[in-house]
C-alpha cells in the first residue's frame, strides 16, 4: 500500500494545515520542544502514579503497562461529528432492533434479509435467550463502534463491539490530562466536553432496572483485578458511585440477588457487567467458571435483575453478520444507513473464496469470532509463508473468516521517536442505550505508534490520544 | 457497604500500620543493640540477642530459621525489611496495601491511592545496601512519614462513611496488637546483669521504647519525673490520652464497632467492650502485680478473638 495516499488529519495534500487543526499547528509552532519534552515526561509519571495501567495476557503475572499517550489531539470538526454521531444512533437503534427481533420473531430471518444459519448456527447466538423479555427490549446497552477514516476522508464502520467494549476510561483521563497540560489549548478553541459519560452511564443503567423498581440498585461485575480492564471497572464504579462487585460477592436466592455487604445481605437490580457471557453463570454456562454467580441468568430470565448489556448479544458484532448491518436499517428503520460498512468477502461463500484466495497479498482476513487485533493477516504486510497458513486455514474452515480491503487508514501526526510524524488512527465512540440513546462527543482515539503499522490495540503497541470535537 | 470492600480496606490499613510499627520496632533494636550486652543466663543466650527480639516479638522465629542459619543484624534486617518471602515484612506490608487499595480504588479517594501507589513504587525498586548507605534510621523514618502521611490524607479527603470507619478499624486493631507486642521488648531484652536495673542501660532502654512508640516527650509531660517502669507502662497501656496505647486503640475500636454493628452483629462489638473495660478501668499496680509479661500475652490473644470476630461478622461472612 503506497504510504502517501492515506488521508492526514492535521495536513491538506498540499502540505498546508487544515482550517481545524490551525489553532493546534499554532501553538505547536510557538512553544518551546523543551517544555513539550517536559510536559510529555509529565505525562508518563502522572499516569504511572494515577496507576492507569493495563495488565498484558501472556505475559509475567502482575505486569503492569501503560498505554502510550500521544499529546497531540484528534480533532474532529463539529459538521463531520454531527453526521457520525446521527449515523451511530442509527446503527445502534438498528443493532438493538435486531438483537430483539431474533430473539423473539424472527421477522428478519423469515423476510430472508439475514440467511437463518449466520444468526441460529452462530455460536455467539444463545437460544437460552429467546422469549426472554428484556427491559425497555435494550440489549446493547453500551456499544463501542469502531470508525475509521480511509481514502479521500470517508468514515467507515470496522466493527460493531456490543459485548463488554472498553476504553471509555482512556478517553476520559486523556481529556484530564491534556487539560493538565496545556490548560492553554483550551482557551484557543471550543472543545465539546465528555467528563459526564459516567453520569450518562448511571442514567441509562438505571433506565433499564426491572419493572416496578423505582430506585435501583446498580452495581459493576468485574471479573477481577486480574483483568486488562480492571483500572477502567473501578474508574467507572468510582465515578458513578456503585459498588464494584466480583462474582463472590453476589448471591441468588429465590430469583432475587443479592450482595454480601457489612449490613447483611442487599438487592442488587441492575447489572453492569464487564464479564463475558460465557462465565457469568456457572449453573448456566460454563460449568469451570470461578468469576460469575450461580443462578443468576435464572433470576435474569424471571426478570428480577437487569443485565447490561444483555447476554447474547454477540451475534450482533460478529463478524460474518456485519455485512448485513445496512440491510438491517433500512428492514428495521426504513431509512438510508448513514454509516457505511466496510466491503465484506464471507469466505464461506464459494465466489468469495475464490477471489479473496487469488487476492490475499492485498486483502485483510479475520477470524470471524476473532478481536483485540489477533488472528488477523494483513496481507500486504504479512510474509509469502503466513499467507500460505492463512490459505491452508481458510481452506479448512472458509465458515471462520471474513476479508475486507485494506483501508488506508487515516493518520495524524504523532510523537515519535524521531519527531513528529504521521501515524494510523481509528475512533471509538461510545453509545449508550436506556430510556433514550445518548453519547458523549467524540470517543477513544487510537493510534498504532510504529510506522506503517495499522493495527492500533493497545495489546499490541498502539496507543491513544484526546479526541477534541470542536463545538460549531 | 460490601464485605470485600471492608475487608480489603480494613487490611490496607492493618498492613500500613503494621510496616510502620516493625519500622518503630527496628529502630529501637537497632538503638539497643549500640548498647554493650553480655549474655547472663545459660541457655537463654538467643534470647538475649538484641537481634532476636524483633523475631520473638512478631512470632517469627521459625520462619526466620528457615530461611538463615544465623542469627544476625543483616540478616534479621533483610528478613524483616525486604524479604518477599515474609509476609510480614515492610516490603510485603506496603506491597499488600497497595494491592488492597488498587483493588478498592473506587473506595478510597484518589489522593489515598495515589500516596500508596506512590509509596510502593518508591519501595519496590530498594534494595539492601541502597537502605544502608542511606542509613537505616533514615529508612525507617521514611516508612512512618509514608504511613503518617497516608493517615493524614485519609483524615483530610475521605467521606465519613462506613469505608472510613473500617479503615480505622484496621489501623487501631493493628497497632494495639503492635504496641502491645513492643511493649514486650523489654521482657525479652536481657540487661547486661541483674545489678543493672534502675542503672544507665535499664534507663536507655526504657527511653528507647518511649520514643520508638512517639512516646518520649509525652511521658515528660505527664510525669515529669525520671523514667519508671511502671510509669512507662501505665502511660502505654492505660492512659487513654496517649495515641499510641492500648486504651486509646481500644477507645477508637470499641467507638467504630458500636456504630457499624447491628442487632445480628453485635458480638464484636460486645468483646471489644469487655477489653475497653479493663482497661477503662484497670490500675497499674494489678497489672505489675500480675506481671507485665502475662498481662500482653493475655491482651494479644483477646485482640487475636476480636479480630477473628470481626472477620466473621463484617469481613467474610457466609450467608447458608
Amino acid at each position: 500500500m503506497p504510504e502517501a495516499c492515506f488521508y492526514n488529519e492535521m495536513f491538506l495534500p498540499d502540505g498546508s494545515v487544515r482550517p481545524h487543526y490551525q489553532p493546534f499547528a499554532d501553538w505547536l509552532a510557538g512553544t518551546e520542544p523543551d517544555r513539550i519534552a517536559q510536559k510529555r515526561a509529565e505525562a508518563d509519571v502522572m499516569f504511572h502514579r494515577v496507576g492507569i495501567t493495563f495488565a498484558v495476557y501472556g505475559e509475567e503475572s502482575g505486569t503492569e503497562r501503560l498505554i502510550p499517550f500521544d499529546i497531540v489531539p484528534r480533532i474532529i470538526p463539529a459538521r463531520e461529528w454531527l453526521m457520525l454521531e446521527q449515523g451511530l444512533r442509527q446503527r445502534v437503534k438498528t443493532l438493538n432492533a435486531f438483537l430483539h427481533d431474533i430473539y423473539h420473531d424472527q421477522e428478519i430471518i423469515k423476510a430472508g434479509i439475514v440467511p437463518p444459519e449466520k444468526v441460529l448456527g452462530n455460536s455467539e447466538y444463545r437460544p437460552e435467550m429467546s422469549g426472554v423479555a428484556v427491559p425497555k427490549g435494550i440489549y446493547c446497552h453500551v456499544a463501542g463502534v469502531d470508525i475509521v477514516r480511509a481514502g479521500e476522508g470517508e468514515y467507515y464502520v470496522l466493527e460493531d463491539n456490543l459485548r463488554v467494549p472498553s476504553g471509555v476510561s482512556y478517553m476520559l483521563e486523556d481529556r484530564k490530562m491534556m487539560m493538565r497540560l496545556f490548560p492553554e489549548l483550551f482557551s484557543k478553541q471550543s472543545v465539546a466536553p465528555v467528563d459526564h459519560y459516567p453520569y450518562l452511564l448511571l442514567e441509562s443503567l438505571r433506565g433499564v432496572a426491572p419493572e416496578g423498581v423505582s430506585d435501583p440498585t446498580v452495581v459493576l461485575l468485574t471479573p477481577g483485578i486480574f483483568n486488562s480492564a480492571y483500572f477502567e471497572h473501578t474508574f467507572l464504579a468510582q465515578q458513578m458511585g456503585v459498588e464494584l462487585v466480583e462474582g463472590q460477592d453476589l448471591f441468588v436466592r429465590d430469583n432475587m440477588v443479592y450482595m454480601r455487604t457489612t449490613k447483611g445481605p442487599r438487592r442488587v437490580d441492575v447489572i453492569y457487567r464487564r464479564i463475558d457471557d460465557d462465565f457469568i453463570d456457572p449453573q448456566a454456562f460454563r460449568k469451570d467458571s470461578m468469576l460469575g454467580v450461580p443462578g443468576l441468568f435464572s433470576a435474569y430470565r424471571a426478570g428480577k435483575v437487569t443485565l447490561a448489556n444483555a447476554l447474547g448479544t454477540g451475534v450482533a458484532d460478529d463478524k460474518s453478520v456485519y455485512p448485513y448491518v445496512p440491510d438491517m436499517v433500512r428492514f428495521y428503520l426504513g431509512e438510508t444507513p448513514i454509516l457505511k460498512n466496510v466491503h465484506t468477502y464471507l469466505l464461506a461463500k464459494p465466489e468469495d473464496r475464490d477471489f479473496v484466495l487469488a487476492h490475499l497479498a492485498e486483502l485483510v482476513v479475520k477470524e470471524v469470532h476473532g478481536s483485540g487485533g489477533y488472528g488477523m493477516l494483513i496481507g500486504p504486510t504479512a510474509s509469502a509463508a503466513q499467507r500460505e497458513e492463512f490459505r491452508q486455514r481458510i481452506l479448512a474452515a472458509p465458515e471462520k473468516y471474513i476479508a475486507q480491503p485494506t483501508l488506508s487508514l487515516s493518520a495524524c501526526p504523532t510523537f515519535v521517536e524521531s519527531g513528529v510524524a504521521p501515524r494510523h488512527v481509528d475512533l471509538r465512540p461510545f453509545i449508550l442505550s436506556g430510556r433514550e440513546i445518548t453519547l458523549v462527543p467524540g470517543g477513544l482515539t487510537r493510534v498504532a505508534l510504529r510506522e506503517g503499522s495499522l493495527v492500533v490495540n493497545s495489546s499490541q503497541g498502539g496507543g491513544t490520544k484526546d479526541t477534541w470535537v470542536l463545538e460549531a | 457497604m460490601l464485605s470485600r470492600t471492608a475487608n480489603d480496606l480494613y487490611w490496607m490499613s492493618r498492613y500500613m500500620e503494621r510496616a510502620e510499627n516493625t519500622a518503630r520496632m527496628l529502630d529501637i533494636t537497632y538503638r539497643m543493640s549500640l548498647l554493650p550486652y553480655r549474655i547472663v543466663e545459660e541457655g537463654r543466650e538467643q534470647w538475649a540477642e538484641p537481634w532476636a527480639v524483633p523475631l520473638i516479638i512478631t512470632g517469627l522465629v521459625s520462619d526466620y530459621y528457615e530461611r538463615y542459619s544465623e542469627l544476625s543484624a543483616d540478616n534479621v534486617l533483610f528478613f524483616l525489611v525486604l524479604d518477599a518471602r515474609n509476609p510480614s515484612s515492610i516490603y510485603s506490608c506496603l506491597q499488600a496495601a497497595r494491592e488492597a487499595a488498587r483493588s478498592q480504588r473506587g473506595a478510597i479517594t484518589p489522593e489515598m491511592w495515589e500516596s500508596l501507589n506512590h509509596t510502593w513504587l518508591e519501595a519496590r525498586p530498594m534494595d539492601f545496601d541502597a537502605i544502608a548507605n542511606r542509613g537505616l534510621q533514615e529508612f525507617f523514618e521514611w516508612v512512618k512519614m509514608r504511613s503518617h502521611l497516608l493517615r493524614g490524607i485519609t483524615f483530610g479527603t475521605m467521606l465519613r462513611d462506613e469505608a472510613y470507619l473500617f479503615i480505622r478499624l484496621g489501623t487501631y486493631m493493628e497497632r494495639a496488637d503492635n504496641t502491645a507486642r513492643l511493649l514486650d521488648v523489654k521482657y525479652h531484652t536481657l540487661l547486661p546483669s541483674a545489678s543493672d536495673v534502675g542503672g544507665a542501660v535499664d534507663y536507655y532502654q526504657w527511653s528507647a521504647l518511649l520514643r520508638s512508640l512517639s512516646g518520649f516527650q509525652a511521658y515528660r509531660k505527664v510525669y515529669r519525673d525520671a523514667i519508671t517502669p511502671m510509669r512507662v507502662a501505665e502511660l502505654l497501656i492505660l492512659r487513654d490520652d496517649m495515641p499510641r496505647s492500648l486504651h486509646a486503640c481500644m477507645n477508637d475500636v470499641y467507638e467504630i464497632l458500636k456504630q457499624v454493628s447491628e442487632a445480628r452483629s453485635a458480638e464484636p462489638e460486645r468483646l471489644a467492650g469487655e477489653i475497653h473495660a479493663q482497661l477503662h478501668y484497670g490500675r497499674i499496680e494489678q497489672i505489675v502485680a500480675f506481671g507485665l509479661h502475662e498481662y500482653l500475652t493475655d491482651f494479644l490473644g483477646s485482640i487475636g478473638t476480636l479480630g477473628n470476630e470481626i472477620n466473621r461478622q463484617f469481613l467474610t461472612p457466609v450467608y447458608a
